[in-house]
């Protein structure tokens, strides 16, 4: 009844191609887009800020990136933590050859770093694919998690082996380091991952979207309209790469303020798969509600009975939880395979034809 | 027509010509000492019985397989051993014997994929998804609106491949190889499994890309009425071997080509 397309009349291609032909889908955006940037930084506290909502971005652009990968060109990768690992470590090392130059232009260009280390370890997937493929990207997981913890200079030769986010400010406001607020640095979080949630999408619906898809359904039929499968293929890579660079840079700088190596192992590279895949692949939405579901639930399900009045053990409250999540992905993967945005979509599709469904 | 192909090879003129081609998979010989020629404008019909060799040689002029001995010209020239890319790039298209569509993406992004080698705006347009990259998006639209009018698919162009009926399917597949605009158009069973109906409608599709678009097609199908009516001359393949090759009328009555189908009595 609200959500249909009767009436809204196209009268170019170029209205018909636009990433969301719908009215109702515009408003819906606005209406995020409002919420994130005015009511939640107006109503949220540090807490919630902090703890919630920049982590939660991070993971989406990191889910963002591996999507372009795994969901869109159909190469399975488990060397996201690495990858985001070598744009937190590039981060820092410009920084601290550079300080003078603006914080966010060095996570932007990390990213640059990570997408070159993607090429590189993307290479072997003209020739092997699926599982084989992962075990390869898991190569590039351990190798570089090794550097990480063995190569003194990538923490210029930091006694603890951790790596110490200095403060930077953007025009005189701190916005890394333990003097920015969890305002600012949501704010800063908010707009790196929303101008790069809405790059990834122009991409993913033109040429090159279409090219990595081609790819991902049928490799054969590809070749065959005259697409080069390795350029095509590495171009995947080093886009996906540079997305999980820019979190991982995110993730330290804006986050954590400080990471040890273990920070970028292969459980992250796990967590960020889950959140793919229970998200929904080939999906940038499903990439936010895989974060959301991984990440969010928990800490909301942590957090929801005090607030409610339940006095829970704490012990208790961290085996629920795992109870609780471990469930839920169970129950969403049966209910939809193809993932959280698949249920959406068909959710979008019977609110379409509501109340006289045929 | 083709920005690709300079080389312009005039109506009746031989379009691809195969000399002495021979493949083999190890010991096992697919085609040997082939040799025949595709017209421009024509139709051209490649027939055989179960594992002649038919789909062999049509991955032998797209460049899937390359073959051990003999030459292969297009449009004059002889091609060096090329990826399926490059053939693609100089103007052949194809079907598949078992629809290779792209099941996750609808009818419209299947055609458009097809448009892909003629889209040139480069990355940074792409990303903002604005001036060179959306007007290129607008230009080919229109040219695959044209090519789903002409398949009469129009009402099925936001559907999911996956969820098309297999005659469907069949139909955006080769909504895709003429998204390409093709010099040769190679159809692999084009009318498998199809009912009389489909069989019809996918004929008469057929017919009209030859006729309007004046592609060149070669085609392998079972269905011997539809062979007949189509095309202006057949090759038969039996056991890797060229054993006939003419037109419709002088192959139906070839004592080879009834032998090859109907066997030999001993």
């Amino acid at each position: 009844m609200f959500y249909r397309e009767a009436g809204q009349f196209k009268t170019s291609y170029a209205a018909d191609q636009a990433v969301f032909p719908l009215l109702q889908d515009r408003i819906g955006i606005g209406v995020i887009l409002a919420v994130a940037f005015v009511l939640i930084p107006l109503t949220g506290n540090s807490f919630v800020l902090q703890a919630m909502m920049i982590p939660f971005l991070i993971f989406s652009l990191a889910s963002i990136g591996l999507n372009i990968l795994t969901g869109y060109t159909g190469l399975i990768s488990l060397g996201t933590g690495a990858f985001m690992g070598v744009g937190a470590y590039a981060c820092y090392k410009l920084t601290t050859y550079f300080p003078n130059v603006n914080i966010i232009v060095w996570v932007i260009c990390s990213g640059f770093a990570s997408a070159a280390v993607g090429v590189l370890f993307g290479l072997p997937s003209l020739r092997i694919k699926g599982f084989y493929l992962a075990v390869a990207t898991l190569a590039a997981q351990f190798f570089l998690s090794w550097c990480f913890i063995r190569v003194p200079w990538l923490y210029n030769n930091n006694s603890s082996g951790a790596i110490e986010v200095p403060l930077r400010t953007f025009f005189g406001i701190p916005i890394t380091g333990p003097n920015a607020t969890p305002m600012t640095r949501y704010f800063v979080v908010l707009s790196i991952v929303v101008a790069m949630t809405w790059l990834a999408s122009n991409l993913v619906h033109g040429r090159i979207g279409r090219m990595w898809m081609a790819v991902r359904d049928m490799d054969i039929a590809a070749e065959l309209i005259g697409i080069r499968l390795l350029p095509t293929k590495l171009f995947a890579f080093a886009v996906s790469s540079f997305y999980c660079g820019v979190s991982g840079a995110l993730l330290v700088f804006l986050w954590y303020g400080g990471a040890e190596p273990a920070v970028f192992d292969v459980n992250q590279s796990f967590f960020i798969l889950f959140m793919v895949i229970i998200g929904g692949l080939g999906s940038l939405l499903g990439s936010f509600f895989g974060a959301a579901l991984i990440f969010l639930l928990p800490i909301v399900l942590r957090f929801l009975p005090p607030k409610l009045g339940f006095q829970i053990h704490s012990a208790m409250i961290d085996h629920v939880q795992f109870l609780v999540v471990g469930t839920l992905i169970i129950v969403f993967l049966i209910l939809e395979p193809a993932g959280l945005a698949r249920l959406w979509s068909i959710a979008k599709q019977k609110l379409r034809v509501w109340p006289f469904p045929y | 027509m083709n920005a690709h192909n300079p080389a312009i090879v005039a109506k009746g003129d031989t379009l691809l010509s195969i000399e002495n081609v021979s493949l083999a998979f190890g010991g096992v010989k697919a085609l040997s000492d082939i040799s025949f020629d595709i017209r421009k404008g024509e139709i051209r019909a490649i027939i055989g019985p179960n594992g002649a060799g038919k789909t062999s040689m049509l991955n032998v002029i797209n460049g899937f397989y390359h073959p051990q001995q003999g030459r292969i010209l297009f449009q004059g020239r002889t091609r060096a051993k090329m990826r399926p890319h490059e053939a693609a790039a100089g103007g052949i298209a194809r079907t598949f014997q078992n629809v290779a569509l792209f099941r996750g993406m609808s009818a419209l992004d299947n055609i458009m994929a097809g448009r892909t080698l003629a889209m040139h705006s480069n990355f940074f347009w792409q990303l903002l998804r604005y001036g060179p990259a959306m007007q290129e998006e607008v230009v080919h639209r229109r040219r695959v609106e044209e090519i789903i009018d002409f398949l009469e698919i129009a009402a099925i162009r936001k559907t999911p491949v996956g969820r098309l009926p297999y005659g469907l399917q069949k139909r955006v597949e080769l909504g895709r190889a003429l998204a390409m605009e093709p010099q040769l158009l190679l159809l692999d069973e084009p009318m498998a499994g199809m009912n009389l109906e489909e069989k019809e409608d996918m004929s008469r599709f057929i017919i009209d890309v030859n006729h309007q678009f004046g592609t060149t097609i070669a085609l392998i199908e079972h269905d011997m009425g539809v062979v007949m009516d189509l095309s202006d001359r057949v090759v038969v393949l039996d056991y890797g071997r060229k054993i006939a090759d003419g037109t419709p009328t002088e192959i139906m009555a070839n004592q080879k080509v009834i032998d090859a189908y109907l066997g030999v009595a001993h």
